[in-house]
């Protein structure tokens, strides 16, 4: 590594560097645990010492009133699992086969198809016509479906997945087909395998995408059955009494208690974002992958 | 036969062109389909009527926005993403060459924490913006008051968020890029360093005279697809951490965020798709200019 070779003699800059980055290191990691830690503070504190990383006394009153009635936040981990889950898998199918179709180089129209891809990233109608054929032409709006299908196919995955199959050697398909191999068969049988890193990195930022995406709620979803886990956070930022109605049923549970509405918000968000920001990590090394070859090849 | 021989082609390859199918499919009703919308802001649209009733207006839409918000939101649109792609510039290949000084554990750990803000959504740094700049209780305000400075009222006054915003966007993306500018200097070959050192060359003299003039092939790559995109306003940001407050449109407000609101809280459709309209039209000359230098600069990674 180039580390070794230029590192003796130049501890200043190292220092300095070390300053630097663990200075920005923290300014990355204390506002998560200053919004752990206003959830786990009591109402008192917070008028007392406003939001604090070091509350006078850890204080679960929050948590008790969301978990006396989870309701509407199970409902949206459903949601949000199920878009997900189904969401990804279909995405992943459908953006992989078509990048193996713009890969083979021996396909006479995979240049056109790949055109026909990279075009959808250069022109658009806006939004206003996206919105009127999905809720107008298509009926899609307040389905679950409708936070799936308009981001199956994302032309920026296609082309980082495109990126993973060129390392795909053109005598490995022809040997495939020698045998008599259908043209699905040499796909699932030997593609697929083959291209397995990359497709697992795609997958893991379609999941990401999925997982993080209010948008499509927020132009699509009225219907509370389909209020996605960022989507309800974000109702509950924009409308205090939300989150109040949200949890409406817990007031007659915790009787005499006041509904600490400073901390209740805070401990949703964590609730809501929590469990995916210790997956996320494990997993930065595909991550890195998919990001290099997305700039460098794409 | 011309004909005989295309239909020769297609059968030969059928189940290749079945393989893309569903997702050329999915591109034509959701990328397609909404291209008839570049017609949309010429019409007065009414929803009883549909497209093809509703009547022709002209430019009208499109005089309107001018009149209107329209320099708002192209000044803040462009001004937000300059500063963005110059901010994250700086920021990242500082950071890149300092990583490339490090041992790898080291470089393990800060890509790792660094890249932390990356997965969470817009919504979610709301909240965590929210906790720092609430102005009764968060916690920039506690810091300000100890010092015996007044508490600022971060989410009343305009002036405050342009600085606020590149902050934020800078946290969220500055790991991103890091590992972009990390991965270009791995690439660059040993033997150049080892050689310069023993001629004596000094850190800086490495990094002015190696590292940033090897890098700079990838720096131009980076930047000119960030300006291809310098017309679109990221909408999870924009609408979210300013909590679409309208005492904040002034800096705060995009064409983005502009045309949801047109849309979806004034219901005013003509000047939605006229914005929406400019926003594409602009965005595509723009990404046509920016492939053009790619491929002045480095036609490996031309688009097309």
């Amino acid at each position: 590594m180039s580390s070794s070779v230029i590192n003796r003699g130049f501890p200043v800059f190292k220092i300095i560097s070390h300053i630097i980055l663990l200075g920005f290191s923290l300014i990355c990691i204390l506002p998560l645990i200053l919004v752990v830690s206003v959830s786990l503070s009591s109402e008192e504190s917070i008028m007392k010492q406003g939001y604090s990383l070091n509350p006078e006394k850890i204080d679960f009153t929050a948590y008790k009133f969301i978990f006396a009635d989870p309701g509407q936040l199970l409902t949206s981990y459903g949601v949000t699992i199920f878009v997900c889950i189904v969401g990804t898998i279909f995405s992943i199918i459908i953006t992989t086969m078509l990048a193996y179709v713009m890969s083979r180089k021996d396909y006479p129209y995979a240049q056109k198809t790949s055109l026909y891809v990279f075009l959808t990233m250069l022109v658009s109608g806006g939004l206003v016509p996206w919105y009127i054929i999905i809720s107008r032409v298509l009926h899609m709006s307040d389905t679950i479906w409708v936070l799936i299908a308009p981001y199956l196919v994302m032309p920026m995955f296609v082309l980082i997945m495109k990126g993973f199959m060129s390392d795909i050697a053109p005598a490995i398909i022809e040997s495939g087909k020698l045998d008599g191999a259908s043209e699905y068969r040499v796909f699932f049988s030997i593609v697929v395998p083959i291209t397995l890193p990359g497709i697992v990195t795609v997958s893991l930022f379609i999941l990401l995408m999925y997982w993080n995406d209010y948008y499509l709620s927020l132009m699509f979803i009225q219907n509370s059955e389909y209020v996605s886990l960022q989507f309800l956070l974000w109702r509950i930022m924009s409308n205090a009494d939300y989150l109040r109605n949200s949890v409406a049923a817990s007031m007659g549970l915790l009787q005499g208690v006041a509904m600490p509405d400073q901390s209740a918000r805070m401990a949703i968000c964590v609730l809501a974002a929590g469990p995916m920001m210790f997956i996320f990590p494990f997993a930065n090394k595909y991550f890195v992958k998919g990001i290099t070859v997305g700039s460098v090849k794409g | 036969m011309r004909s005989s021989s295309f239909i020769k082609t297609f059968m030969r390859y059928r189940q290749l062109f079945i393989l893309s199918l569903p997702g050329v499919l999915l591109l034509f009703v959701f990328s397609y389909m909404p291209l008839y919308g570049i017609l949309l802001p010429f019409k007065d649209y009414k929803i009883d009527l549909g497209f093809w009733d509703s009547p022709w207006v002209g430019f009208d839409n499109f005089k309107y926005l001018f009149s209107q918000d329209a320099w708002r939101i192209t000044r803040n649109t462009v001004l937000y993403n300059v500063a963005f792609i110059v901010v994250l510039l700086i920021v990242a290949v500082a950071f890149a060459l300092m990583l490339n000084e490090m041992r790898r554990s080291s470089v393990k750990f800060y890509q790792t924490v660094l890249f932390l803000p990356y997965f969470l959504s817009f919504t979610v740094v709301s909240y965590i913006f929210l906790a720092m700049f609430d102005m009764e209780h968060g916690l920039v305000n506690t810091i300000l008051e100890w010092f015996g400075k007044d508490a600022v009222l971060w989410y009343n006054d305009a002036k405050y968020w342009p600085p606020l915003l590149v902050l934020t966007y800078v946290w969220k993306n500055a790991g991103y890029y890091t590992i972009i500018y990390f991965t270009g200097l791995l690439g660059i070959n040993e033997e150049y360093y080892e050689a310069a050192r023993v001629d004596g060359a000094s850190r800086w003299q490495l990094i002015k005279s190696i590292s940033l003039p090897l890098l700079k092939p990838l720096i131009i790559l980076m930047v000119l697809m960030q300006v291809g995109k310098i017309f679109v306003g990221n909408f999870d940001m924009f609408y979210q951490i300013p909590r679409d407050s309208s005492l904040l449109y002034a800096t705060t407000d995009v064409i983005d965020t502009y045309v949801y609101r047109s849309l979806k809280s004034l219901g005013d459709i003509g000047m939605a798709s006229a914005a929406g309209v400019y926003q594409s039209i602009v965005g595509l000359v723009l990404v046509l200019i920016v492939n053009g230098l790619i491929r002045k600069f480095d036609s490996e990674n031309s688009v097309f």
